[in-house]
Order: structure tokens, then C-alpha cells, then sequence
């Protein structure tokens, strides 16, 4: 019996790994288990390698782990380039007759999965549905959750796909069933869940920030593909009609933007999304949303660069881009979620503190975090109530002599909708007077720029997002870092509990915390930052704003995300 | 109640030179928004940079005047959101046929009510007088001391390729003409492009007042607008006679 297993599937683009492992996490989530699940993928739609790996558990994970306990291999040249990847008493699963094998090495077992394909739907495409039944099968799942997840995953297409899929899971489940590893790999019982209670989700930062766009009230979204950001594009999309919101695919980033602040100043709450090259392209709007002070909420779901880089991978190595692109000086949020739910949240809020503050809020994610999928408890929108601070459209009717830019204490100015009020208002990229007008008044130039950054920043350094903070008294090591990497830094403490390791997490960047850093990094014995990029980008930002120093850096710009164990194993040396 | 162009009147000092052919759009503008009828705060003037941008605050009206080139995608999220404002945006030939170029094209696809006036002076006033899109080939500048080189756009052409709905050409010395192709513009349902031959006495010491009083015919009764082939012809006609009127509208007028 095992209370936890990894299981990486792999073939190449096109053979339905990203498919299977939707279907994989249906079953584990539905049999009651705790899951992670990373997506490895090419910039290619078909040939190449792709995997999709899955961290089955009995209690919570969040990361995913080096050594895989099953590897299932879709086609041959897969097995040369995962095997390192083998627990030490892992299994690798190969077509022995379909690769044309003369043999297998000890490490590996046989299944005919071309031949029991094709017997039993005729094309060897279910190959990957047949491994998915060989999972739940070893692993002593109920074969109704495979069911249950085949009807979900597939219900859309035919009854005859439908029922192939079934057919060919139920194949691969009994070969699973037969297997001598079944002893070894059958996971220990999953939760019961009460069916009063609310289920618990599969999530990933895509559905996270698009269901909390939705639920904050996003009425406007506009964009230009990008990897890893279309999914959130795909998300709203599919349900803009039932929550009525406009989509429009731009012509170009540049478009996406000014189509977002354009809308917001018209009375929408709006998005847009984008990558890091992407982003660039935007900075200019970022800076236009500062001065004319339009909100508006960005989401940049990182990539490696520079310029086009690994499409389809992961990095952090836009934080310091994104706190200061766009020229001038203006104020900005920019928020690092550390999971699918605190994307969730952050969402939400972003929309609300754009529209309190008048500014750009910027959605700092990755690829990792965008496409890796956990289970999480059900989400509360209540927690978050939506705040539009805009004048009401009743008050609205009342409004005469209104003036966009009112110098105010806070540096806000009430913000009215065009035609709602029964005015006229003015907006403007140059420098304005309080009624909007071009001037080029010195004097008034100076408030200006008060309100926008002075004030506003006022305001908003009591608003700041709380970082993460876990056994950071007394800790021999703190581990810091922002965004997608909280799961790896919550598992290697909990791992290094008694080795007297904390962490600290940042899910808001900038404006920095500083206080907050001061408060519980000023006494610290070692501070080592974990971050996805050349740079230690946020090691440099906290000396920067705080004049602390980190002891250490652990980089990783390969493009791929950290995993537990080799963060463990650098950690460990330390204490 | 009856409007009057003195409704649209706004207390902001004007900036343009003495003189600038601008002089004669914002009259036009303002008599076709009187004989629409159109309340202020149900109008929306958004536009880039450069002389024409500065157009919205010289008229009582929502402004939004936002980034170089960038004034169509703004103008078309802000129709999206909220389709009770009527949205005009005022911009010009370096504005919408250079930086904007890419936004024009798919704004014209895009087909959102919107209208279009470009105030065309064939040169960079803004910036002090170098060649624009629409500048004629030859024509010597700071920085094409050879003359300019590249050839002239014909954005009518280009808006009839790209689909447009609704094209026209006007000269601002014709206000009064100008002004019923404005208005028409704004009833047309659906994008519309009014190009407006626009002297800049500053900059541009070839197109000028008389330059264009020679060329320029009106487009009298026997034209028919809605013959897209015709249409395409009228666009591309420029040299010794310019049309000016309206070059094509899908829906009969």
C-alpha cells in the first residue's frame, strides 16, 4: 500500500497526454485523493515529446516531485528520455510488440498497447485511455470514477468515442488488475467526502483567474493569443454569453490594451492578458492606464525570454520588468499568486483595487502555475465582495460641473461613467488640469504628479497583500520567494520541520512590502531565496527596498518548474 | 429643442496656428452634431496625437484623448462597453495611416458603429514637418532632403479593401459640405472613414489652400455611392482632380 505515487505519461504531441491527464485527475480527485499535475509540452501540436505527470497523495501536495514511481511510455523514443526519471523501484510501461522491442530492460513491463487498441476500437489513438484504465487499475481505484471521468472528458464528442474510451479504460484497468505491481502501487484508501458538503475542485491558474474575472464582475475582456495566457481567453470565452461579456480578439496586444481602457472608461470592469513579449508591447497602455488613470487589470503569465524563448515553459524572470514598465511615474499593483486559489482571490481583488485606485493592476503568473492542476477547496466568492467606486448611476444624474482629475487627500478623484452623468468629462494622455485640459502649467504639472504616485501610493501601502509567513521564529533558514513556487516552499518546510526551516511568500510585489520584510527577515540566521531565473530578481528587489541581503539563490532558468526533491536536496546542506 | 453648434462649444483655448485647416473641420464637426441632435454627454470624441487629436477638448463632448496611434482600439472598447454613447474619433493622416495603421485595418473588419474623421495634411505638423503616409512622393522635408521617396497611400482604397461600409473625402475649407458628410458618417450604422484634405500652412508648403482649390470637384447627383467598383476608382483618383463627397456607402443614403 502506498499513501503517495507519482505517474508521468508521456508520448509525443498529438497521442493525448494533456487529455488522459485531465481524465487521471477526474478519477483521483472523485476517488478522494489529494493531486498536482504539471503538463510538460513542446511549442509543436504534433511529434516531439510531451508528458503529463500527476502526484497522487493521501494528504495534501503541492509540487511536483523528481523521481516518478510510474512511467508510461505512448510511444518508443519516450523511454530513452524518461527512464533517468525512474524512482528506484519504479516501473516504466512499454508496447514491447507495438515499439518493435527485442526486449525490455528489468525496469520495464510490457503492454500491448497498439494491439489492444486496435481490437478494440480500431485506431491506436486510445492507446493513452488504455494507460489511464492501466493506472486506476494498479493503483486499485474504483473502475466507476474511470467511468464517471471518461463521460465527463469525452460526453461532448460521440456515444460511439464515449463508449470506445470506456472500452479501451476497462482493457487497460484488468490489465492493471493483473499486474504484479498492483501489490506495490496500490494507494492506501482516499477520503470519504460528505455529500452535504461542498466537493472539492480541480483547479489551475487559468480556470483560477478567469472564474475570479467572472466573478468580479469582468464584463470586458480583450486579448491577443499568447502562450501560456490563452487559456484564460479560451475560459471566458466559453461562458462570455451566459455572464454577458464582451471578448474581442485584438490585432495585436497594443489593440488589447487601449480595447481594455477604452472600455473601462466607458463604464466596464476590464481585462486583458498576455505573456512577457507580449507585455511589452502593452507598456505604453500600462502608462497611458497610469496617467489618464483608467483601471484596468493586466495578467502576465511569464515565459522564458528574451523575445520569444520557450513558448510553452516557465520562468519568473519578468518581476522586475513589470514593476516598472511604462515610462513616467505612476502607481501600479502587481500581484504574484502562489497558487490556483490565491489566483482566484487576487483576481477578484485586483479588480476591486484598480477601480479604487485608479491604476493598473498586473496578474503576475507563469506557465507552471497557469498549467498545473491541484484539487482545492471549494472557493468562496463571498469572500471578496465586489467594490466598483464609481459614482452610482443615480447619483450620476445629479452631477454637474464634474471634473475627472478633483484634486483630492487621497489622490482619487470620484470617478463618473460617460453618459451616465449628466456632464461631459475629459481625459488625457498629456498632462491635464483638473478638468482634463492639455496645460503645461508647472504648478499644476507637480500636483498632478502628487496625486498619481504620492497619494495613491499612500493609500495603497496600507492595502498590501500580508506575505506568506511559516515558522519563521527561530528558523535556522528562511526560504523566500513570490509567486508560483509557495507549494515548493510550503512542502520543503514541512519537510525540513524539524531542521528548523521557515519561509516567507510574496503574493504582492510591488508596491514592495517592505515593512512586512523588515518585520520578518530583519533577525533572520539565513535567508535563501528560490526563484525561476537567472537573477534572483526578488533577492535584488529586497535588497533594493529593504537593504536586507539573502545568505544564497536557488536559480533555475532551464525553463522548468522546481520539483520538491531538488529543492530539498540543495536546502539540506545548508542546515 | 433644437441644437445649435454653439452647444458644443468648450471654454478650452485653442492651440493650433493661425490659419491651420483645422479651423474648418471643428465648425463641421459641430454643425453635423447640432443637426443630429445629439446631447453631449452621449457623445464620445477619442483620439490620438498629433494637431487632430487635440480636436475633443475644442468641443463640448466626453473626451478621451489617449496614446499616438491608438486612438481606434480605444475608440472601439469604449463602443463595446457602452453602446449608448455615439463615438467619433478625430485623428490624422500620421496618426491613423502610420502608428495606427495595423488598427485601422482591423477596426474596418471589426465594423463597430463608429466614425472616423482624419484630418489629412499630408505631413507631420505635430513633430515639425516631416513626411506622413499620405505625403505626395517628391516632396522635400527635414528629413527626406532628397524628397520623399516611398509612395503616397490612398486610404480610401485601403478602407474599400478592407471592407468598409462607409467612405468618404471632404476639404476643410467646405465646412458646410463637410458637415453633411459628417453627419452622414455618424447615421451610417457600422464603421465609416471620412478623409479630410486639411492644408497646414506651417509645414506643408505644397498642399496648400490653393493647391487643393484647384483639384478638388465635388461628386454631383448622377454618382452612385453604393457601385463598390466605382467607388474604387473615385479612390484612387488623385493628381489634377481630387473627388471629395461621399466615395461609398454600403446602405443606400
Amino acid at each position: 500500500m502506498a499513501n503517495e505515487i507519482s505517474i508521468r505519461i508521456t508520448g509525443e504531441a498529438g497521442q493525448g497526454t494533456q487529455t488522459i491527464g485531465d481524465v487521471l485527475c477526474r478519477i483521483f480527485k472523485a476517488a478522494g485523493y489529494h493531486l498536482f499535475a504539471t503538463q510538460d509540452f513542446m511549442s509543436r501540436i504534433r511529434g516531439g515529446n510531451n508528458f503529463f505527470e500527476i502526484r497522487v497523495s493521501t494528504r495534501p501536495v503541492h509540487s511536483p516531485r523528481h523521481k516518478q514511481d510510474l512511467i508510461l511510455c505512448l510511444d518508443k523514443a519516450s523511454i530513452d528520455i524518461h527512464k533517468k526519471d525512474r524512482a528506484t523501484d519504479g516501473v516504466m510501461f512499454a508496447d514491447k510488440s507495438g515499439f518493435k522491442l527485442d526486449q525490455l530492460e528489468d525496469f520495464m513491463a510490457d503492454v500491448p498497447f497498439d494491439e489492444t487498441a486496435l481490437r478494440i476500437a480500431n485506431d491506436k489513438l486510445y492507446a493513452n485511455t488504455i494507460a489511464c484504465g492501466l493506472i486506476a487499475g494498479i493503483t486499485g481505484v474504483e473502475f466507476s470514477f474511470v467511468t464517471a471521468s471518461i463521460k465527463e472528458v469525452f460526453g461532448r464528442k460521440s456515444e460511439a468515442v464515449v463508449q470506445n474510451n470506456i472500452n479501451a479504460a476497462r482493457a487497460g484497468f484488468e490489465l492493471g488488475m493483473e499486474s504484479p505491481h498492483k501489490e506495490m502501487f496500490a494507494l492506501a484508501p482516499g477520503a470519504k467526502f460528505d455529500p452535504m458538503a461542498h466537493a472539492p475542485l480541480l483547479l489551475d491558474g487559468s480556470e483560477a483567474i478567469a472564474s475570479g474575472a467572472i466573478q468580479a464582475g469582468c464584463t470586458f475582456y480583450s486579448a491577443y493569443p499568447m502562450s501560456p495566457s490563452t487559456n484564460i481567453m479560451n475560459i471566458i470565452a466559453s461562458r462570455s454569453a451566459a455572464h454577458a461579456i464582451v471578448v474581442e480578439q485584438a490585432e495585436d496586444e497594443i489593440a488589447a490594451i487601449n480595447m481594455a481602457i477604452g472600455a473601462s472608461f466607458a463604464g466596464s470592469r476590464a481585462m486583458t492578458s498576455t505573456s512577457g513579449g507580449g507585455f511589452c508591447l502593452m507598456a505604453e497602455g500600462v502608462s497611458l492606464a497610469g496617467m489618464t488613470e483608467t483601471p484596468v487589470v493586466i495578467v502576465d503569465a511569464q515565459r522564458p525570454g528574451p523575445a520569444t524563448g520557450f513558448p510553452t515553459r516557465t520562468e519568473q524572470a519578468d518581476l522586475d520588468f513589470v514593476i516598472s514598465a511604462g515610462h513616467g511615474e505612476f502607481c501600479r499593483i502587481v500581484y504574484a499568486p502562489g497558487s490556483p486559489e490565491q489566483a482566484y482571490y487576487l483576481t477578484m481583488q485586483a479588480f476591486n483595487m484598480a477601480e479604487k485606485y485608479q491604476i493598473p493592476v498586473i496578474i503576475l503568473t507563469d506557465q507552471y502555475l497557469q498549467d498545473s492542476i491541484t484539487d482545492a477547496a471549494a472557493l468562496d466568492p463571498a469572500r471578496i465582495s465586489t467594490e466598483r467606486h464609481i459614482i452610482s448611476k443615480e447619483a450620476s444624474a445629479m452631477i454637474t460641473g464634474y471634473k475627472r482629475y478633483a484634486l483630492t487627500d487621497t489622490g482619487v478623484s470620484p470617478r463618473a461613467i460617460p453618459s451616465w452623468i449628466n456632464d461631459v468629462m475629459y481625459a488625457d494622455s498629456d498632462e491635464h488640469d483638473e478638468d482634463g485640459h492639455i496645460t503645461e502649467d508647472a504648478a499644476m504639472r507637480k500636483q498632478m504628479v502628487q496625486k498619481r504616485l504620492h497619494k495613491k501610493l499612500h493609500g495603497l501601502l496600507a492595502e498590501i497583500e500580508k506575505p506568506t509567513a511559516v515558522n519563521v521564529d527561530n528558523a535556522e533558514v528562511i526560504l523566500l520567494g513570490f509567486g508560483s513556487t509557495l507549494g515548493i516552499l510550503q512542502e520543503t518546510t514541512q519537510a525540513l520541520e524539524k531542521k528548523k526551516v521557515g519561509f516567507v511568500h510574496l503574493s504582492q510585489v510591488w508596491p514592495f512590502p517592505s515593512n512586512d520584510m523588515l518585520r520578518l527577515l530583519s533577525d533572520a540566521r539565513m535567508i535563501i531565496s528560490i526563484e525561476n531565473n537567472a537573477q534572483g530578481q526578488l533577492a535584488k528587489l529586497l535588497r533594493r527596498e529593504t537593504g536586507i541581503k539573502v545568505s544564497k539563490s536557488i536559480l533555475k532558468y532551464d525553463g522548468r518548474p522546481f520539483c520538491l526533491d531538488c529543492v530539498i536536496d540543495i536546502v539540506k546542506p545548508e542546515l | 429643442m433644437a441644437m445649435t453648434p454653439n452647444d458644443f462649444k468648450s471654454n478650452d483655448p485653442i492651440a493650433w496656428c493661425p490659419g491651420c485647416g483645422n479651423f474648418g473641420i471643428l465648425p463641421g464637426l459641430k454643425q453635423a452634431l447640432a443637426k443630429l441632435g445629439i446631447q453631449p454627454k452621449d457623445l464620445l470624441l477619442v483620439s490620438g496625437i498629433g494637431q487632430a487629436a487635440k480636436m475633443p477638448h475644442y468641443v463640448r463632448a466626453n473626451c478621451f484623448n489617449g496614446l499616438h496611434g491608438r486612438s481606434l482600439p480605444v475608440a472601439a472598447g469604449a463602443k463595446l462597453a457602452n453602446p449608448r454613447l455615439t463615438v467619433i474619433v478625430t485623428t490624422g493622416d500620421g496618426d491613423c495611416y502610420g502608428e495606427g495603421g495595423n488598427h485601422l485595418i482591423h477596426n474596418i473588419r471589426r465594423n463597430i458603429d463608429m466614425t472616423v474623421i482624419v484630418c489629412d495634411n499630408q505631413i507631420y505638423g505635430l513633430t515639425k514637418g516631416q513626411a506622413s503616409p499620405t505625403s505626395d512622393p517628391g516632396m522635400v522635408t527635414k528629413v527626406q532632403p532628397e524628397g520623399v521617396s516611398a509612395q503616397h497611400l490612398q486610404p480610401l482604397a485601403l478602407a474599400l479593401a478592407a471592407g468598409a461600409g462607409f467612405v468618404a473625402r471632404g476639404f476643410s475649407q467646405d465646412p458646410e459640405h463637410l458637415a453633411g458628410l459628417i453627419l452622414a458618417a455618424i447615421k451610417y450604422k457600422g464603421f465609416s472613414l471620412i478623409d479630410v484634405l486639411q492644408p497646414c500652412v506651417s509645414f506643408n508648403k505644397v498642399n496648400t489652400y490653393e493647391w487643393y482649390s484647384k483639384r478638388v470637384y465635388k461628386l454631383d447627383a448622377s454618382y452612385k455611392p453604393t457601385d463598390l467598383n466605382a467607388a474604387f476608382a473615385r479612390s484612387l483618383e488623385w493628381g489634377d482632380r481630387i473627388p471629395i463627397g461621399i466615395i461609398y456607402s454600403r446602405s443606400k443614403l
